[in-house]
């Protein structure tokens, strides 16, 4: 998600507060528990025979002390589900050791405080979380702390607690699972007061994750996973070009194979569902589709890209005029102007996408690794003809998301209801590697121009930027995000806000109509401003023959968090120390969802291959919760922004798509990983995000990196020296 | 029929024979630790043992498994107690930990094979296990703590 809306919508939250404290409480059990699978609650087992008190929608505590946190955002290797408990149990003075977690239903008791429905992205679990999840907790320890003042008969503000219990003196202790049957009848308080901070804890310190144990035995339930009894299995063979139809098929060898049960045109394609997934792909590669190939057939990437060229000639949509770039580029004293491309991205999580669909005359139930369980329901409820609270959506563990799994029209959830429709039984579909590259939602291609001039002293005085690629926005449910504007905020994110103290700036922004799905990708629009930007900022650095660190300093004097990390990244990473011949350093820095991140990459280019030695990462993200997942975030977010930077491009040709797994599309491996060290500022700022702050800079530190070493500029990704300048 | 055993124990199929093993485990037997990624042995969460050789089991037919004994993930250790597991915990491995299983997999051949293995070794033998996450220096990190356990403590 864009990070645009985010500022706006957190306005709100005070008022989100104040319904929040006055959830009901339910002391019984089970309410909330629905579908319980093996995984998701490490405590799930324990809890059917225990009595439990219900605080509030985020919580839940057993008669045998279990700490169950109700977790509102999806777990896809972020953290959430350590983060967002470790919040709400330092408010509770829980004992961790006790503490679980459990995702939520959807209920929009459980929709994302600032974007108003249930939700995973824009890397706001955390911050959107913060008071939350603190007011939860404290207002649970409040309760349990009137049980146990009444029980005494003394005053609850003589009370004390401490690791899961209430005491008061030096003999009085009750535990918290004592006090579950009292508890219930107290009244949920109208306000708490939470901790200083100076008195945490939990917050701020490096606490294991709490999904890890699971996640080492093969006991984590993804959607891939889950098996319902009479379930079946289904593949789509799936259009090959984008809008293609199925003209008419031809299953007379399919559907005689072992296992197939039904083979039906959906609108997805053609669904073939059999008793195992294996049967199923067998029998799809019989089937014989004939494909109305529809307008695309001719779509070319590198025509596209030519396309693009064309139309930075000419001026775009405004979205940033600051003086007069135009004019003090003719005035100044050196000139540069710089073409950067980058390509379509797949999100490539590791799990192929896949959702399982029970549907009944009057209900629906639906089990995926969703990222967008709101938006998702109301979509699978469309399809299954029911009203939404007929339809529940249960949210197993993501194996990797990066966006995809928050699609607008949710499209893998909607084609299962299609499948399970024509099935009559639960059924699972499984998007193969293929199907799942091929099947589009990617990070957009963008072509960025740039034209910058500096005067006679070297001081930057003109930047014009030009924009062109697809809108992910404009034509989907949430076009509302683009705030009325007549651009799309998520395609110039990044420098819109330009940091660098230019005079004159221009931002213009070119809107491309082309019909292959796009949406967000990990750092959304950051993913390629930041590329552009900070490789533009490095030649005109060399331009003013200033060192690249140096130059940044003295544009972002007015900017202390981008100078911090700067500062840090560099100081860090021994800017001024030399290295061995051969190699370079190279630095960016960036600022993205309510986070400030500076990288320096070294490398070194041998035979036209870069190799990544070490990457030093600065992230400030304001107040923070786990040192150990923000680490975490910032080393794989360096790592998924290298290896698009080295690896990653989807192109077209006649409609088709070139790349479909791994071989083609490759991912960082172990033996390419360079050393990387994160630092965090210490911070008393706002929170901000960690998923994606730690992605924009790699490519441009790498790239700055590469010129270092070789003298060679690199204007597109992914990095070919063939290509460099 | 296909018989081989599992985890230690006899198991007796009526499948197709060249149905790939990862399919036979995650759909016969229930063993869903062992992940489907790319089907064409290019990323490794597929990873399993057959007679304690890593294989990757999405392009392996169950067939090749005949009259050997496949180890799953769920076969690494019943309580977590593997020194690479306790590795991994130490050092807080997973994110999305969808790879994971055939990480630690991958990485039980290796310290078996190699007890105190080198940077250059855990390249090797790791390589071909994607992780879209980017936990390879926690990996890299907790093989070496495993070698030190193995060092202390000796395999189990």
């Amino acid at each position: 998600m864009s990070s645009l809306n985010a500022s706006t919508v957190r306005e709100r939250r005070g008022i989100q507060r104040r319904d929040f404290l006055k959830v009901s409480v339910a002391a019984s059990g089970g309410l909330l528990i629905g579908f319980q699978f093996p995984g998701l609650s490490r405590l799930a087992s324990a809890q059917a025979s225990v009595s439990t008190f219900m605080p509030n929608a985020f919580v839940r505590i057993g008669t045998n002390e279990r700490i169950t946190v109700i977790v509102n955002h999806s777990e896809m290797g972020q953290g959430v589900y350590t983060s967002l408990p470790m919040l709400l149990a330092e408010e509770l003075d829980a004992d961790w050791t006790k503490v679980g977690y459990e995702s939520a239903p959807v209920d929009p008791k459980y929709n994302h405080p600032a974007f108003g429905m249930q939700v995973t992205g824009g890397s706001s679990s955390v911050w959107s979380g913060l008071e939350q999840f603190r007011q939860a907790g404290a207002a649970a320890r409040a309760m349990l702390v009137a049980a146990a003042a009444q029980q005494w008969n003394v005053d609850a503000a003589s009370c004390r607690t401490e690791s899961g219990a209430v005491f008061n003196g030096s003999n009085r202790k009750l535990t918290y699972g004592q006090l579950v049957g009292s508890a219930a009848k107290v009244t949920p308080p109208e306000h708490v007061q939470l901790k200083d901070p100076k008195t945490f804890k939990l917050i701020g310190k490096p606490i294991k994750r709490l999904d890890t144990p699971v996640k080492l035995n093969g006991k984590a339930v993804f959607g891939i996973d889950v098996k319902l009894p009479g379930m079946l299995t289904a593949v789509i063979a799936r259009p090959p070009i984008f809008g293609a139809k199925v003209k008419s098929f031809d299953d007379s060898r399919a559907r005689s194979m072992p296992g197939v049960r039904k083979i039906v045109a959906v609108p997805a394609g053609v669904a073939v569902i059999a008793d195992t997934f294996w049967q199923a792909k067998m029998a799809r590669e019989a089937l014989q589709v004939d494909w109305d190939e529809g307008s695309m057939q001719n779509f070319s990437t590198s025509q596209m890209m030519q396309e693009f060229r064309e139309r930075s000639k000419s001026a775009g949509t405004s979205v940033r005029k600051d003086g007069d770039a135009a004019g003090a580029l003719a005035n100044a004293a050196k000139k540069i102007e710089a073409v950067y491309e980058v390509p379509y991205l797949s999100h490539l999580m590791m799990e192929p996408l896949n959702c399982v669909v029970d549907l009944r005359p009057d209900s629906c139930q639906v089990w995926t690794g969703s990222q967008f369980q709101t938006v998702d329901r109301a979509n699978a409820a469309k399809v299954a003809g029911l009203p939404n609270e007929k339809v529940q959506l249960h949210t197993t563990f993501l194996g990797g998301g990066f966006g995809r799994r928050a699609n607008p029209q949710s499209d893998f959830v909607v084609e299962a209801v299609h499948v399970a429709k024509a099935a009559g039984t639960p059924v699972k579909v499984i998007w193969t590697r293929e199907d799942d590259m091929r099947g589009g939602w990617y990070r957009p291609a963008f072509l960025h121009a740039i034209e910058g001039g500096i005067d006679a002293s070297g001081n930057a005085v003109s930047w014009r930027s030009r924009l062109i690629g697809q809108s992910i926005m404009t034509g989907t449910p949430f076009a509302a995000m683009m705030q009325g504007k007549d651009y799309d905020p998520a395609s110039v994110e990044g420098v819109d806000d330009l940091p660098y103290a230019v005079p004159n700036v221009t931002v213009e922004s070119h809107q491309a109509e082309i019909n292959v799905p796009v949406q967000w990708l990990r750092s959304v629009g950051h993913s390629h401003t930041a590329f552009a930007v900070e490789c533009f900022v490095d030649e005109m650095a060399f331009l003013a023959q200033k060192d690249p660190y140096q130059f940044r300093r003295q544009l972002l004097l007015k900017q202390p968090r981008h100078l911090g990390v700067l500062d840090l990244a560099a100081q860090k990473a021994g800017w001024d120390k030399p290295l061995p011949k051969g190699m370079g350093r190279g630095i960016a820095v960036h600022f993205a969802f309510g986070s400030y991140s500076a990288h320096v990459a070294e490398v070194s280019v041998t035979d036209g291959k870069v190799r990544v030695h070490r990457m030093v990462c600065a992230i400030d993200c304001g107040q923070y919760v786990n040192p150990g997942i923000i680490a975490a975030q910032t080393e794989g977010g360096a790592i998924f922004g290298a290896s698009a930077a080295l690896f990653q491009e989807l192109t077209f040709e006649s409609g088709r798509l070139q790349q479909t797994n791994f071989n083609t599309f490759p991912v960082m491996r172990m033996n390419e990983c360079p050393e990387i060290e994160t630092y965090i500022v210490e911070s008393k700022e706002k929170a901000g995000g960690i998923g994606e702050p730690g992605v924009p800079c790699a490519a441009p530190a790498i790239a700055n990196a590469v010129f270092a070493a070789t003298g060679k500029r690199i204007r597109r990704l992914p990095i070919r020296m063939t290509e460099a300048i | 029929m296909v018989g081989f055993s599992v985890n230690g124990k006899r198991v007796d199929l009526d499948v197709d024979p060249s149905t790939p093993l990862l399919w036979v485990i995650r759909e016969h037997l229930d063993l869903t630790g062992t992940k489907y990624g790319c089907g064409m042995a290019q990323c490794g969460a597929c990873t399993v043992h057959i007679n304690g050789e890593a294989v990757r089991s999405c392009v392996a037919p169950v067939s090749r498994a005949t009259g050997k004994a496949v180890t799953t993930i769920e076969g690494l250790s019943p309580d977590l107690s593997h020194l690479l597991q306790r590795a991994w915990l130490e050092e807080d491995v997973p994110q999305c930990g969808y790879c994971q299983s055939g990480q630690l997999m991958s990485a039980a051949v290796l310290l078996r094979q190699k007890p105190r293995p080198t940077d250059d070794d855990i390249d090797e033998a790791m390589t071909g296990n994607i992780c879209r996450c980017g936990t390879y220096l926690r990996i890299r990190r907790a093989i070496h703590r495993a070698a030190e356990m193995v060092a202390k403590e000796g395999t189990r």
